[in-house]
């Protein structure tokens, strides 16, 4: 419950840091100079361990993977300069092609879904639980968010097979008829997989949205109230415009866990049945460990970068020139 | 066992491998870190053919001579794979009888050794015993131990050719003939489990003799209500439908073609006539409705579970789940070669070794060599290697091999392991003929096929484009 209300802390805190920032830099501007560079050493000294880690774990390897990717490589022997071939490789083989248009589809459900039922449910949360109830709804809807996927993926494994609990519950209901192994299933291998999704990031996404929601002004909604609007009315007109910053951090963060989707998927289906939920990141997997092809493997995952941030961009400048 | 293995392995892979395979995805994104340069040369590749090492390269012929672990204190610096008793069981053994040799024992699971290999035989402390997922590259990389001078200091030439021949590399990069670069602990054999409860049920009373029998077996107990087959077909164990269809090849035609194709002869291919007419039989199998329906989405620990509670009449699988049977259906669960075409036909069977090699630069490469000959030759050893890992110890043919517990079907098994050697019948599996062809190959063709969406001639023609599309990589 403390982690629920202390992951969800930031949002707001960044929309309200602006102010109090102005007055630590007027503030720093009155210290004498040689005061300003104690400051700044002792900031560097703060950052520098951080910054190290982010160079050593995140930058090189970056760099070293788009410098693979320019190259034919076992990960052992020598290596051959090939140039853009492995992009011309991942760019015209259908099978790797494939699993960029199934991390698009995945989305649909990672990313779509979850805020825009994420909202409904906050607002729900928000105008009918109020107090305990509120607390216990949003600790429920953000459990998933503490359990490590990979044991998700186990569990929902088990209860989405053949003898599982959902066909189980289907059967019970008379609708045996649609019962199969949701996962091993070609048509339903993927929407399957998109439930998962759902299930782990809707709580992250209500609760998101909650803590932005606590911030509106109670007297816009009063008003609204007054000249008669309904529930949905001040939903559209109030809730959804107030929380554009949240809503873009949710569409961010979810659209990188569709895109760059791994854990749920290999635990889950392992990309199958016969590639129906095969996305970059198992394909990066086979090719650079199975494979041996680390190139190839390299080229893909560059690909899939640039992918994230051509999606992540607008979603970012939407979402900030629309605050303001 | 390299790809048969490979399956049973991935699939007892807990969520820690999984886990770690997510971390390994992150580090692929971000390469694999370690070669400083995007060209490293590999270590001494000069000393891969090069005697190995003092004692061996002795001049003296003669049998005195073979590569001991000596008298002075040894510690053997070994990779073993986690979840498998065997090789440390044999290692205890060892250390008993040879008391100054002692161990220094790391263990991975094995889809974590797969991808770290590499790694650790080019590393600073190189192991003296490693289990191998696959070696062909490594060989290129010259990073494992040519074995041919133990071979012939300690008469490994002598055994049944066949037992050394999936662990030999040629120096144009094919398997199964040239140089050896590896040796197995012991051989697995692989065939059709069956529940004798069921199958008396049935009204079978003998193993089939011919394919015709055993599908005639299948229809009754579809008939009866009863699941035929039960077997696995779920991506994260590996295409489980593999094993029938491979059986089915040997069935309709020689094993050669099939083996060679696995070892990756020029030219060699899967898409032939015969195995046509086997991947033809295995689509009438899938839409009879003689596998599970659910067969996409069942992974290896769940075939077994299952097969063990009663659900299958049968199982294709291998020997190393044989101490489950045993527990879970005991008395109850036998064992038959797969049948040929023909009623005399020759019999054939998956069997591969349980690869361990010795890197190139390893230290005491010679006390190494020596256990590999200790384990294979060594009665204590070879009865360890029958009760505990189920399979057939291997070595001279002219020793006898320890039988099994009574009631137990790892003595099926052998005996079954004797008429496959009798025909000249074994075969590596034809999930391992690239590192990829079972992911990106069989698997997603063979659950296609299960789905409807592919057809006999279609999947061979898939797979043999993928095995062609690998190599020429």
């Amino acid at each position: 419950m403390i982690e629920a209300a202390g992951k969800a802390g930031p949002a707001p805190a960044i929309a309200r840091s602006q102010a109090p920032a102005a007055d630590r830099r007027t503030a720093r501007r009155i210290l004498p100079n040689r005061g300003i560079r104690r400051q700044t050493i002792v900031g560097w000294l703060f950052v520098i361990p951080a910054l190290l880690m982010y160079l050593v774990f995140v930058i090189q390897p970056l760099f070293l993977t788009v410098q693979y990717s320019l190259y034919r490589w076992d990960g052992v022997g020598p290596a051959t300069w090939v140039g853009l071939a492995n992009y011309v490789t991942v760019l015209s083989e259908p099978r790797l092609l494939e699993t960029l248009f199934n991390a698009f589809r995945l989305v649909l459900f990672f990313s779509l879904v979850p805020v825009g039922l994420g909202l409904v449910t906050a607002s729900v949360i928000q105008r009918v639980a109020t107090g305990r109830l509120g607390t216990i709804s949003r600790t429920i809807l953000f459990l998933p968010q503490v359990i490590p996927l990979v044991a998700a993926g186990i569990i929902w494994g088990r209860l989405l097979s053949l003898p599982g609990l959902v066909n189980q519950g289907l059967s019970a209901i008379g609708l045996s008829d649609v019962t199969r192994a949701w996962l091993g299933d070609f048509d339903t291998a993927l929407p399957a997989v998109g439930i998962i999704g759902i299930w782990v990031l809707l709580g992250f996404c209500t609760v998101l949205l909650l803590t932005g929601m606590t911030k509106i002004e109670r007297a816009l909604y009063e008003s609204a109230r007054l000249d008669g609007a309904g529930w949905f009315q001040e939903f559209k007109a109030i809730t959804v415009p107030s929380l554009r910053h949240e809503i873009g951090v949710c569409l961010t963060v979810t659209v990188i866990a569709a895109l760059a989707a791994f854990d749920i998927v290999y635990v889950s289906t392992g990309g199958g049945p016969g590639g129906a939920t095969a996305v970059p990141g198992i394909q990066i997997y086979i090719l650079a460990f199975l494979e041996r092809q680390v190139g190839i493997a390299s080229a893909l995952a560059v690909v899939l970068v640039f992918l994230v941030l051509a999606v992540i961009l607008p979603i970012q400048r939407l979402s900030r020139d629309t605050a303001r | 066992m390299v790809s048969i293995g490979f399956d049973r392995d991935r699939i007892r892979g807990t969520w820690a491998v999984r886990l770690a395979a997510a971390i390994l995805v992150m580090t692929t994104a971000i390469g694999c870190a370690s070669p400083g340069a995007v060209a490293p040369s590999p270590t001494p590749v000069a000393s891969a053919t090069e005697a190995p090492s003092a004692s061996a390269a002795e001049p003296s012929p003669s049998e005195a001579a073979a590569p001991s672990c000596g008298t002075d204190p040894v510690v053997l610096n070994a990779y073993f794979e986690t979840g498998f008793d065997i090789p440390f069981k044999l290692a205890e053994e060892f250390t008993k009888q040879f008391p100054n040799v002692t161990w220094d024992i790391k263990q991975d699971q094995f889809t974590n050794l797969m991808t770290a290999t590499p790694r650790l035989l080019s590393g600073d402390n190189p192991p003296d015993l490693i289990r191998l997922p696959s070696m062909v590259s490594l060989v290129a990389d010259g990073l494992l131990k040519n074995l041919d001078e133990y071979a012939t200091a300690f008469g490994w030439d002598e055994w049944s050719a066949a037992q050394l021949a999936q662990n030999r590399v040629a120096e144009d990069g094919t398997r199964g003939s040239g140089s050896l670069y590896a040796m197995g602990l012991n051989y697995s054999m692989t065939g059709v489990f069956y529940n004798k409860e069921l199958a008396t049920q049935i009204g079978m009373t003998a193993p089939p003799t011919t394919v015709a029998e055993f599908e005639g077996l299948l229809a009754k107990a579809k008939d009866a209500g009863l699941q035929p087959i039960m077997q696995w077909n779920a991506t994260a164990s590996g295409g489980g439908l593999a094993f029938p269809l491979q059986n089915l090849m040997a069935a309709y035609g020689p094993t050669e073609p099939i083996n060679d194709w696995i070892f990756q002869k020029p030219g060699a291919t899967i898409d032939t006539p015969s195995n046509l007419t086997a991947a033809e039989h295995l689509q009438q199998w899938i839409e009879a409705g003689y596998f599970p329906e659910d067969a996409n989405a069942i992974e290896y620990t769940d075939a077994n579970a299952r097969f063990g509670q009663g659900e299958g009449v049968f199982m294709f699988n291998g020997d190393w789940q044989n101490a489950t049977y045993d527990k879970d259906l005991p008395g109850n669960v036998g064992f038959f070669v797969f049948p040929s075409a023909e009623a005399d036909g020759k019999l054939a069977a998956m069997s591969a070794p349980l690869t361990y090699g010795i890197a190139t630069n390893a230290k005491n490469a010679d006390c190494a060599a020596f256990f590999f000959n200790w384990v294979a030759t060594d009665e204590t050893a070879r009865q360890i290697n029958v009760d505990i890992g189920g399979s057939n110890p291997g070595g001279p043919t002219d020793l006898p091999i320890p039988s099994a517990a009574e009631g137990s079907v790892t003595n099926e098994t052998l005996a079954a392991g004797n008429e496959v050697a009798k025909d000249n019948g074994g075969m590596d599996f034809i999930a391992n003929a690239t590192g990829s062809i079972f992911a990106q190959g069989w698997t997603p063709e063979l659950q296609k096929m299960v789905g409807g969406r592919q057809d006999a001639a279609g999947l061979l023609k898939a797979v043999q484009a993928e095995y062609e599309k690998e190599l020429n990589r």
